[in-house]
Protein backbone atom coordinates (compact mmCIF):
# COMPACT_ATOMS: atom_id res chain seq x y z
CA UNK A 1 0.00 0.00 0.00
CA UNK A 2 1.54 3.26 -1.14
CA UNK A 3 0.41 5.83 1.43
CA UNK A 4 2.52 8.56 -0.14
CA UNK A 5 0.56 8.23 -3.39
CA UNK A 6 -2.71 8.02 -1.46
CA UNK A 7 -2.16 11.26 0.49
CA UNK A 8 -0.82 13.00 -2.60
CA UNK A 9 -4.04 12.14 -4.42
CA UNK A 10 -6.23 13.25 -1.50
CA UNK A 11 -4.30 16.53 -1.37
CA UNK A 12 -4.72 17.00 -5.13
CA UNK A 13 -8.46 16.29 -4.96
CA UNK A 14 -8.95 18.58 -1.95
CA UNK A 15 -7.10 21.49 -3.59
CA UNK A 16 -8.92 21.02 -6.90
CA UNK A 17 -12.41 20.75 -5.42
CA UNK A 18 -11.80 23.76 -3.14
CA UNK A 19 -10.56 25.87 -6.05
CA UNK A 20 -13.55 24.70 -8.07
CA UNK A 21 -15.89 26.14 -5.40
CA UNK A 22 -14.24 29.53 -5.95
CA UNK A 23 -14.15 29.25 -9.74
CA UNK A 24 -17.38 27.34 -10.19
CA UNK A 25 -19.75 29.56 -8.18
CA UNK A 26 -19.32 32.68 -10.38
CA UNK A 27 -19.54 30.61 -13.56
CA UNK A 28 -22.64 28.77 -12.32
CA UNK A 29 -24.21 32.04 -11.17
CA UNK A 30 -23.62 33.62 -14.54
CA UNK A 31 -24.96 30.56 -16.35
CA UNK A 32 -28.14 30.62 -14.24
CA UNK A 33 -28.88 34.32 -14.65
CA UNK A 34 -27.48 35.36 -17.99
CA UNK A 35 -29.90 35.91 -20.85
CA UNK A 36 -27.16 36.20 -23.41
CA UNK A 37 -28.17 34.62 -26.70
CA UNK A 38 -24.92 32.64 -27.05
CA UNK A 39 -24.93 31.33 -23.50
CA UNK A 40 -25.41 27.79 -24.78
CA UNK A 41 -21.91 27.91 -26.25
CA UNK A 42 -20.42 28.57 -22.80
CA UNK A 43 -22.59 25.78 -21.37
CA UNK A 44 -21.26 23.41 -24.03
CA UNK A 45 -17.65 24.46 -23.34
CA UNK A 46 -18.07 23.88 -19.60
CA UNK A 47 -19.53 20.42 -20.23
CA UNK A 48 -16.75 19.42 -22.68
CA UNK A 49 -14.57 17.48 -20.18
CA UNK A 50 -17.47 15.06 -19.58
CA UNK A 51 -17.22 13.73 -23.12
CA UNK A 52 -13.64 14.61 -24.09
CA UNK A 53 -11.11 11.80 -23.62
CA UNK A 54 -8.49 12.65 -20.98
CA UNK A 55 -5.86 12.06 -23.65
CA UNK A 56 -7.04 15.18 -25.47
CA UNK A 57 -6.60 17.26 -22.35
CA UNK A 58 -3.26 15.58 -21.61
CA UNK A 59 -2.09 16.24 -25.15
CA UNK A 60 -2.95 19.94 -24.88
CA UNK A 61 -1.30 20.37 -21.51
CA UNK A 62 1.82 18.64 -22.82
CA UNK A 63 2.10 20.29 -26.21
CA UNK A 64 0.07 23.52 -26.20
CA UNK A 65 1.34 24.40 -22.75
CA UNK A 66 4.81 22.87 -23.29
CA UNK A 67 7.99 24.86 -23.69
CA UNK A 68 7.50 25.17 -27.46
CA UNK A 69 4.31 27.24 -27.19
CA UNK A 70 4.07 30.97 -26.28
CA UNK A 71 1.76 30.15 -23.38
CA UNK A 72 4.19 27.53 -22.12
CA UNK A 73 7.15 29.89 -22.40
CA UNK A 74 5.24 32.55 -20.46
CA UNK A 75 4.51 30.04 -17.71
CA UNK A 76 8.15 28.93 -17.73
CA UNK A 77 9.44 32.51 -17.40
CA UNK A 78 7.03 32.99 -14.49
CA UNK A 79 7.78 29.81 -12.56
CA UNK A 80 11.04 28.49 -13.99
CA UNK A 81 9.60 25.16 -15.15
CA UNK A 82 7.07 23.69 -17.55
CA UNK A 83 3.63 22.58 -16.39
CA UNK A 84 4.26 18.94 -17.20
CA UNK A 85 5.78 16.78 -14.45
CA UNK A 86 4.72 19.16 -11.66
CA UNK A 87 2.01 19.10 -9.02
CA UNK A 88 0.70 22.45 -10.31
CA UNK A 89 0.39 20.87 -13.75
CA UNK A 90 -1.81 18.16 -12.27
CA UNK A 91 -3.88 20.78 -10.42
CA UNK A 92 -4.49 22.76 -13.63
CA UNK A 93 -5.26 19.64 -15.64
CA UNK A 94 -7.66 18.42 -12.96
CA UNK A 95 -9.37 21.83 -12.68
CA UNK A 96 -10.29 21.62 -16.35
CA UNK A 97 -11.08 17.94 -16.13
CA UNK A 98 -13.45 18.26 -13.14
CA UNK A 99 -14.98 21.66 -13.92
CA UNK A 100 -18.42 20.42 -15.10
CA UNK A 101 -18.72 18.15 -12.07
CA UNK A 102 -18.73 21.26 -9.88
CA UNK A 103 -20.44 23.83 -12.13
CA UNK A 104 -23.43 21.74 -13.17
CA UNK A 105 -24.69 20.88 -9.66
CA UNK A 106 -24.03 24.49 -8.59
CA UNK A 107 -26.03 25.88 -11.52
CA UNK A 108 -28.86 23.39 -11.00
CA UNK A 109 -29.29 24.38 -7.38
CA UNK A 110 -29.01 28.14 -8.09
CA UNK A 111 -31.70 27.72 -10.72
CA UNK A 112 -33.92 25.89 -8.25
CA UNK A 113 -34.22 28.82 -5.84
CA UNK A 114 -37.74 30.28 -5.86
CA UNK A 115 -37.51 33.59 -7.80
CA UNK A 116 -40.18 35.23 -5.60
CA UNK A 117 -37.72 35.00 -2.68
CA UNK A 118 -35.15 36.89 -4.77
CA UNK A 119 -37.71 39.58 -5.62
CA UNK A 120 -38.73 39.88 -1.99
CA UNK A 121 -35.10 40.25 -0.96
CA UNK A 122 -34.54 42.94 -3.58
CA UNK A 123 -37.69 44.84 -2.57
CA UNK A 124 -36.46 44.81 1.04
CA UNK A 125 -33.39 46.73 -0.13
CA UNK A 126 -30.77 43.98 -0.51
CA UNK A 127 -28.18 44.32 -3.26
CA UNK A 128 -27.82 41.35 -5.66
CA UNK A 129 -24.61 40.34 -3.85
CA UNK A 130 -26.36 40.41 -0.46
CA UNK A 131 -29.29 38.47 -1.88
CA UNK A 132 -26.91 35.89 -3.30
CA UNK A 133 -25.07 35.51 0.00
CA UNK A 134 -28.12 35.43 2.26
CA UNK A 135 -30.74 33.71 0.11
CA UNK A 136 -29.26 31.81 -2.82
CA UNK A 137 -26.17 30.31 -1.19
CA UNK A 138 -27.89 28.94 1.95
CA UNK A 139 -30.70 27.47 -0.16
CA UNK A 140 -28.16 25.85 -2.50
CA UNK A 141 -26.18 24.08 0.22
CA UNK A 142 -26.99 20.62 -1.10
CA UNK A 143 -25.89 21.57 -4.62
CA UNK A 144 -22.66 23.04 -3.32
CA UNK A 145 -21.82 19.94 -1.31
CA UNK A 146 -22.75 17.75 -4.30
CA UNK A 147 -20.48 19.73 -6.64
CA UNK A 148 -17.63 19.66 -4.13
CA UNK A 149 -17.97 15.92 -3.51
CA UNK A 150 -18.35 15.00 -7.19
CA UNK A 151 -15.31 17.02 -8.28
CA UNK A 152 -13.35 15.55 -5.35
CA UNK A 153 -14.27 12.01 -6.35
CA UNK A 154 -13.67 12.67 -10.02
CA UNK A 155 -10.17 14.04 -9.35
CA UNK A 156 -9.44 11.11 -7.06
CA UNK A 157 -10.07 8.74 -9.95
CA UNK A 158 -8.26 10.70 -12.62
CA UNK A 159 -5.87 8.59 -14.67
CA UNK A 160 -5.41 9.51 -18.32
CA UNK A 161 -4.30 13.11 -17.88
CA UNK A 162 -1.88 12.16 -15.12
CA UNK A 163 -0.42 9.30 -17.13
CA UNK A 164 0.23 11.66 -20.03
CA UNK A 165 1.64 14.69 -18.23
CA UNK A 166 2.67 13.48 -14.78
CA UNK A 167 5.94 11.68 -15.47
CA UNK A 168 5.27 9.32 -12.53
CA UNK A 169 7.44 11.13 -9.96
CA UNK A 170 7.03 9.68 -6.44
CA UNK A 171 5.62 12.26 -4.03
CA UNK A 172 4.99 14.78 -6.81
CA UNK A 173 2.89 13.28 -9.58
CA UNK A 174 2.54 9.58 -8.77
CA UNK A 175 -1.13 9.48 -7.87
CA UNK A 176 -3.00 6.50 -6.51
CA UNK A 177 -4.42 5.47 -9.90
CA UNK A 178 -0.92 5.53 -11.46
CA UNK A 179 0.38 3.52 -8.52
CA UNK A 180 -2.30 0.88 -9.08
CA UNK A 181 -1.39 0.80 -12.77
CA UNK A 182 2.31 0.28 -11.94
CA UNK A 183 1.48 -2.46 -9.44
CA UNK A 184 -0.59 -4.30 -12.05
CA UNK A 185 2.10 -3.88 -14.74
CA UNK A 186 4.69 -5.46 -12.47
CA UNK A 187 2.24 -8.27 -11.58
CA UNK A 188 2.18 -7.13 -7.97
CA UNK A 189 -1.49 -8.03 -7.66
CA UNK A 190 -1.83 -8.17 -3.88
CA UNK A 191 -0.63 -4.60 -3.47
CA UNK A 192 -2.79 -3.42 -6.39
CA UNK A 193 -5.75 -5.18 -4.83
CA UNK A 194 -5.24 -3.46 -1.50
CA UNK A 195 -4.99 0.01 -3.06
CA UNK A 196 -7.85 -0.56 -5.48
CA UNK A 197 -10.11 -1.68 -2.67
CA UNK A 198 -9.30 1.43 -0.65
CA UNK A 199 -10.07 3.66 -3.63
CA UNK A 200 -13.30 1.77 -4.23
CA UNK A 201 -14.42 2.28 -0.63
CA UNK A 202 -13.50 5.97 -0.54
CA UNK A 203 -15.29 6.62 -3.84
CA UNK A 204 -18.37 4.74 -2.65
CA UNK A 205 -18.49 6.72 0.59
CA UNK A 206 -18.15 10.05 -1.24
CA UNK A 207 -20.91 9.15 -3.72
CA UNK A 208 -23.13 7.86 -0.92
CA UNK A 209 -22.83 11.26 0.71
CA UNK A 210 -23.88 12.91 -2.55
CA UNK A 211 -26.89 10.68 -3.14
CA UNK A 212 -27.81 10.65 0.53
CA UNK A 213 -27.91 14.43 0.60
CA UNK A 214 -30.02 14.56 -2.51
CA UNK A 215 -32.59 12.11 -1.17
CA UNK A 216 -35.76 14.13 -0.64
CA UNK A 217 -37.18 12.46 2.49
CA UNK A 218 -33.95 13.39 4.23
CA UNK A 219 -34.74 17.07 4.07
CA UNK A 220 -35.35 16.82 7.80
CA UNK A 221 -33.06 13.98 8.87
CA UNK A 222 -31.81 10.55 7.76
CA UNK A 223 -33.59 8.80 10.66
CA UNK A 224 -37.07 9.26 9.27
CA UNK B 1 -34.37 -8.24 -32.66
CA UNK B 2 -32.40 -10.91 -30.83
CA UNK B 3 -31.85 -12.71 -34.14
CA UNK B 4 -30.36 -9.57 -35.58
CA UNK B 5 -28.09 -9.27 -32.58
CA UNK B 6 -26.96 -12.87 -32.93
CA UNK B 7 -26.21 -12.27 -36.59
CA UNK B 8 -24.17 -9.19 -35.73
CA UNK B 9 -22.18 -11.10 -33.13
CA UNK B 10 -21.55 -13.84 -35.65
CA UNK B 11 -20.16 -11.31 -38.09
CA UNK B 12 -18.02 -9.70 -35.41
CA UNK B 13 -16.66 -13.14 -34.52
CA UNK B 14 -15.92 -13.98 -38.15
CA UNK B 15 -13.99 -10.77 -38.62
CA UNK B 16 -12.04 -11.25 -35.43
CA UNK B 17 -10.65 -14.64 -36.49
CA UNK B 18 -10.00 -14.12 -40.18
CA UNK B 19 -7.72 -11.13 -39.92
CA UNK B 20 -4.21 -12.54 -39.56
CA UNK B 21 -1.89 -12.60 -36.60
CA UNK B 22 -1.39 -10.03 -33.87
CA UNK B 23 2.09 -9.14 -32.69
CA UNK B 24 2.76 -7.57 -29.29
CA UNK B 25 5.98 -5.63 -29.41
CA UNK B 26 8.26 -3.62 -27.15
CA UNK B 27 7.91 0.13 -27.64
CA UNK B 28 11.40 0.46 -29.13
CA UNK B 29 10.12 -1.44 -32.19
CA UNK B 30 7.35 1.11 -32.85
CA UNK B 31 9.19 2.64 -35.81
CA UNK B 32 10.93 -0.40 -37.31
CA UNK B 33 8.26 -3.08 -36.97
CA UNK B 34 5.57 -1.37 -39.10
CA UNK B 35 8.13 -1.26 -41.93
CA UNK B 36 8.91 -4.91 -41.43
CA UNK B 37 5.23 -5.81 -41.40
CA UNK B 38 4.64 -3.77 -44.56
CA UNK B 39 7.29 -5.64 -46.52
CA UNK B 40 6.02 -8.95 -45.12
CA UNK B 41 2.51 -8.08 -46.30
CA UNK B 42 3.83 -7.15 -49.73
CA UNK B 43 5.64 -10.46 -50.01
CA UNK B 44 3.04 -12.84 -48.62
CA UNK B 45 -0.25 -10.95 -48.60
CA UNK B 46 -0.51 -11.69 -44.88
CA UNK B 47 -1.64 -8.83 -42.65
CA UNK B 48 -0.08 -8.46 -39.23
CA UNK B 49 -1.64 -6.37 -36.49
CA UNK B 50 0.65 -4.60 -34.07
CA UNK B 51 0.25 -3.71 -30.42
CA UNK B 52 2.99 -1.73 -28.67
CA UNK B 53 3.77 -1.30 -24.99
CA UNK B 54 6.53 -1.76 -22.46
CA UNK B 55 7.81 -5.35 -22.39
CA UNK B 56 6.76 -5.79 -18.76
CA UNK B 57 3.32 -4.45 -19.48
CA UNK B 58 2.84 -6.77 -22.47
CA UNK B 59 4.13 -9.78 -20.54
CA UNK B 60 1.53 -9.09 -17.93
CA UNK B 61 -1.19 -8.80 -20.55
CA UNK B 62 -0.10 -12.12 -22.07
CA UNK B 63 -0.29 -13.76 -18.62
CA UNK B 64 -3.85 -12.52 -18.40
CA UNK B 65 -4.94 -13.99 -21.70
CA UNK B 66 -4.24 -11.24 -24.24
CA UNK B 67 -4.93 -12.60 -27.75
CA UNK B 68 -1.40 -12.13 -29.15
CA UNK B 69 0.36 -14.59 -31.42
CA UNK B 70 3.95 -13.37 -31.30
CA UNK B 71 5.76 -11.33 -28.65
CA UNK B 72 8.76 -9.10 -29.37
CA UNK B 73 10.43 -8.19 -26.09
CA UNK B 74 13.16 -5.63 -25.49
CA UNK B 75 14.60 -7.93 -22.86
CA UNK B 76 15.17 -11.68 -23.15
CA UNK B 77 14.10 -12.21 -19.57
CA UNK B 78 10.38 -11.67 -20.19
CA UNK B 79 10.04 -14.34 -22.94
CA UNK B 80 12.11 -16.70 -20.77
CA UNK B 81 9.62 -16.22 -17.94
CA UNK B 82 6.71 -16.89 -20.29
CA UNK B 83 8.42 -20.09 -21.48
CA UNK B 84 8.84 -21.27 -17.89
CA UNK B 85 5.16 -20.53 -17.24
CA UNK B 86 4.21 -22.56 -20.32
CA UNK B 87 2.85 -19.53 -22.14
CA UNK B 88 5.42 -19.46 -24.97
CA UNK B 89 7.12 -22.15 -27.01
CA UNK B 90 10.80 -22.50 -26.23
CA UNK B 91 11.96 -23.67 -29.67
CA UNK B 92 10.70 -20.48 -31.31
CA UNK B 93 12.69 -18.13 -29.06
CA UNK B 94 14.80 -15.95 -31.31
CA UNK B 95 17.21 -13.17 -30.45
CA UNK B 96 16.59 -10.81 -33.29
CA UNK B 97 18.64 -7.80 -32.26
CA UNK B 98 20.45 -5.89 -29.56
CA UNK B 99 18.88 -2.59 -28.50
CA UNK B 100 20.96 0.55 -28.02
CA UNK B 101 20.37 3.23 -25.42
CA UNK B 102 21.10 6.84 -26.41
CA UNK B 103 21.06 10.22 -24.72
CA UNK B 104 18.92 12.53 -26.85
CA UNK B 105 18.48 16.32 -26.81
CA UNK B 106 16.42 18.45 -29.17
CA UNK B 107 18.05 20.49 -31.92
CA UNK B 108 17.68 23.79 -30.06
CA UNK B 109 19.55 22.50 -27.00
CA UNK B 110 22.88 24.25 -26.31
CA UNK B 111 24.44 21.05 -24.97
CA UNK B 112 27.40 19.63 -26.88
CA UNK B 113 26.80 15.93 -26.50
CA UNK B 114 29.92 14.79 -28.34
CA UNK B 115 32.07 16.68 -25.83
CA UNK B 116 30.05 16.18 -22.65
CA UNK B 117 28.68 12.68 -23.12
CA UNK B 118 26.63 11.56 -20.14
CA UNK B 119 27.90 14.59 -18.16
CA UNK B 120 25.48 16.69 -20.22
CA UNK B 121 22.83 15.56 -17.74
CA UNK B 122 24.60 17.53 -14.99
CA UNK B 123 24.18 20.82 -16.86
CA UNK B 124 21.91 23.24 -14.96
CA UNK B 125 19.79 23.80 -18.07
CA UNK B 126 18.63 20.18 -17.83
CA UNK B 127 15.71 20.41 -15.42
CA UNK B 128 13.94 17.19 -16.36
CA UNK B 129 15.37 13.99 -17.79
CA UNK B 130 12.88 11.59 -19.32
CA UNK B 131 13.50 7.87 -19.00
CA UNK B 132 11.38 4.74 -19.40
CA UNK B 133 9.86 3.37 -16.20
CA UNK B 134 12.47 0.94 -14.75
CA UNK B 135 9.69 -1.03 -13.03
CA UNK B 136 8.48 -2.57 -16.28
CA UNK B 137 10.49 -1.18 -19.21
CA UNK B 138 13.87 -2.74 -20.09
CA UNK B 139 15.22 0.58 -21.37
CA UNK B 140 14.37 2.10 -18.00
CA UNK B 141 16.42 -0.56 -16.25
CA UNK B 142 19.27 -0.08 -18.72
CA UNK B 143 19.16 3.67 -18.06
CA UNK B 144 19.29 3.18 -14.31
CA UNK B 145 22.25 0.83 -14.69
CA UNK B 146 24.08 3.29 -16.96
CA UNK B 147 23.52 6.22 -14.60
CA UNK B 148 24.92 4.14 -11.73
CA UNK B 149 27.80 2.99 -13.93
CA UNK B 150 28.80 6.62 -14.50
CA UNK B 151 28.28 7.40 -10.81
CA UNK B 152 25.76 10.18 -11.41
CA UNK B 153 22.53 8.45 -10.42
CA UNK B 154 22.20 10.27 -7.08
CA UNK B 155 22.90 13.63 -8.73
CA UNK B 156 20.16 13.24 -11.33
CA UNK B 157 17.55 11.03 -9.63
CA UNK B 158 15.43 13.99 -8.46
CA UNK B 159 15.12 15.21 -12.05
CA UNK B 160 14.02 11.92 -13.63
CA UNK B 161 10.55 11.70 -15.10
CA UNK B 162 9.23 8.28 -15.99
CA UNK B 163 7.58 7.50 -19.29
CA UNK B 164 5.11 4.62 -19.41
CA UNK B 165 7.47 3.04 -21.94
CA UNK B 166 10.49 4.14 -23.96
CA UNK B 167 8.22 5.73 -26.62
CA UNK B 168 6.67 8.05 -24.07
CA UNK B 169 10.13 8.90 -22.73
CA UNK B 170 11.03 9.96 -26.29
CA UNK B 171 7.82 11.96 -26.61
CA UNK B 172 8.49 13.83 -23.33
CA UNK B 173 11.87 15.08 -24.60
CA UNK B 174 10.74 15.57 -28.20
CA UNK B 175 7.89 17.87 -27.07
CA UNK B 176 10.36 19.97 -25.06
CA UNK B 177 8.83 19.13 -21.70
CA UNK B 178 12.06 17.39 -20.69
CA UNK B 179 15.43 18.85 -21.73
CA UNK B 180 17.17 15.51 -22.15
CA UNK B 181 16.00 11.94 -22.51
CA UNK B 182 17.45 8.45 -22.45
CA UNK B 183 15.70 6.73 -25.30
CA UNK B 184 16.09 3.93 -27.84
CA UNK B 185 18.44 4.47 -30.76
CA UNK B 186 15.67 3.10 -32.97
CA UNK B 187 13.55 6.11 -32.02
CA UNK B 188 16.39 8.61 -32.46
CA UNK B 189 16.85 7.28 -36.01
CA UNK B 190 13.14 7.12 -36.83
CA UNK B 191 11.72 9.76 -39.21
CA UNK B 192 9.70 11.41 -36.42
CA UNK B 193 12.81 12.37 -34.43
CA UNK B 194 15.70 12.10 -36.85
CA UNK B 195 15.95 15.75 -37.87
CA UNK B 196 14.75 17.19 -34.59
CA UNK B 197 17.72 16.54 -32.36
CA UNK B 198 21.11 15.00 -31.62
CA UNK B 199 22.07 11.88 -29.73
CA UNK B 200 25.00 10.34 -27.95
CA UNK B 201 25.12 6.55 -27.85
CA UNK B 202 25.64 5.28 -24.31
CA UNK B 203 28.61 2.86 -24.40
CA UNK B 204 27.56 -0.78 -24.40
CA UNK B 205 29.63 -1.62 -21.31
CA UNK B 206 27.61 0.84 -19.20
CA UNK B 207 24.46 -1.32 -19.02
CA UNK B 208 23.49 -4.98 -19.32
CA UNK B 209 22.98 -5.92 -22.98
CA UNK B 210 19.44 -5.31 -24.21
CA UNK B 211 18.99 -8.67 -25.89
CA UNK B 212 15.80 -8.36 -27.86
CA UNK B 213 13.99 -11.64 -28.25
CA UNK B 214 10.83 -12.77 -29.99
CA UNK B 215 8.77 -15.84 -29.25
CA UNK B 216 5.57 -17.49 -30.50
CA UNK B 217 2.94 -17.64 -27.77
CA UNK B 218 1.44 -20.95 -26.69
CA UNK B 219 -2.12 -19.66 -26.66
CA UNK B 220 -1.95 -18.54 -30.29
CA UNK B 221 -4.56 -20.20 -32.49
CA UNK B 222 -2.47 -19.47 -35.57
CA UNK B 223 0.77 -21.20 -34.70
CA UNK B 224 1.81 -21.72 -38.33
CA UNK B 225 1.18 -18.14 -39.42
CA UNK B 226 2.97 -16.90 -36.31
CA UNK B 227 6.00 -19.11 -37.00
CA UNK B 228 6.10 -18.02 -40.64
CA UNK B 229 6.23 -14.38 -39.60
CA UNK B 230 9.04 -15.09 -37.17
CA UNK B 231 10.88 -16.96 -39.97
CA UNK B 232 10.69 -13.76 -41.99
CA UNK B 233 12.28 -11.82 -39.11
CA UNK B 234 15.25 -14.24 -39.44
CA UNK B 235 15.69 -13.27 -43.10
CA UNK B 236 18.55 -11.05 -44.32
CA UNK B 237 16.00 -8.52 -45.60
CA UNK B 238 14.44 -8.11 -42.15
CA UNK B 239 17.85 -8.06 -40.49
CA UNK B 240 19.11 -5.25 -42.67
CA UNK B 241 15.97 -3.24 -41.99
CA UNK B 242 16.51 -3.67 -38.27
CA UNK B 243 20.14 -2.58 -38.51
CA UNK B 244 19.06 0.53 -40.40
CA UNK B 245 17.04 1.43 -37.30
CA UNK B 246 20.12 1.18 -35.13
CA UNK B 247 19.65 -2.32 -33.79
CA UNK B 248 22.86 -4.28 -33.75
CA UNK B 249 22.94 -7.99 -34.42
CA UNK B 250 23.16 -10.46 -31.55
CA UNK B 251 26.61 -11.99 -31.01
CA UNK B 252 25.74 -15.34 -32.62
CA UNK B 253 24.71 -13.68 -35.90
CA UNK B 254 27.72 -11.39 -36.22
CA UNK B 255 30.47 -12.56 -38.51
Amino acid sequence: MNWQAFWLTVRLAAIVSTLLIAIGIPIAYWLTNSRWRWKFLVEAAVALPIVLPPTVLGFYVLVALGSRSPLGRWWESLTGHTLAFTFEGLVIGSLLYSLPFAVQPFAASFGGVDPSLLRASASLGHSPVQTFRRIVLPLSKTGLVTGFALSFAHTLGEFGVVLMVGGNIPGVTRTISIDIYDQVQTANYSSANCTALLLLIVSFVVLSIVYGLNRRPWAVGPWR
Amino acid sequence: MSKLLALLLLFAGAFATAQGITVAAAADMSAALPQLVASYAKKTGQAVKLSFGSSGNLTNQIRNGAPFDVFFSADEEYPQQLIIEGLASKETLYRYAVGRLVLWVSGDSPLDLSKLGIKALLDPSVKKISIANPAHAPYGRATEAALRHFGIYDQVSSRLVLGENVSQAAQFVESGNAQAGLIALSHALAPALKDKGRYWAVPLDAYPTLNQAAVVLARSKQQDAARRFLEFVHSPEATSLLTSYGFSLPAEKRQ
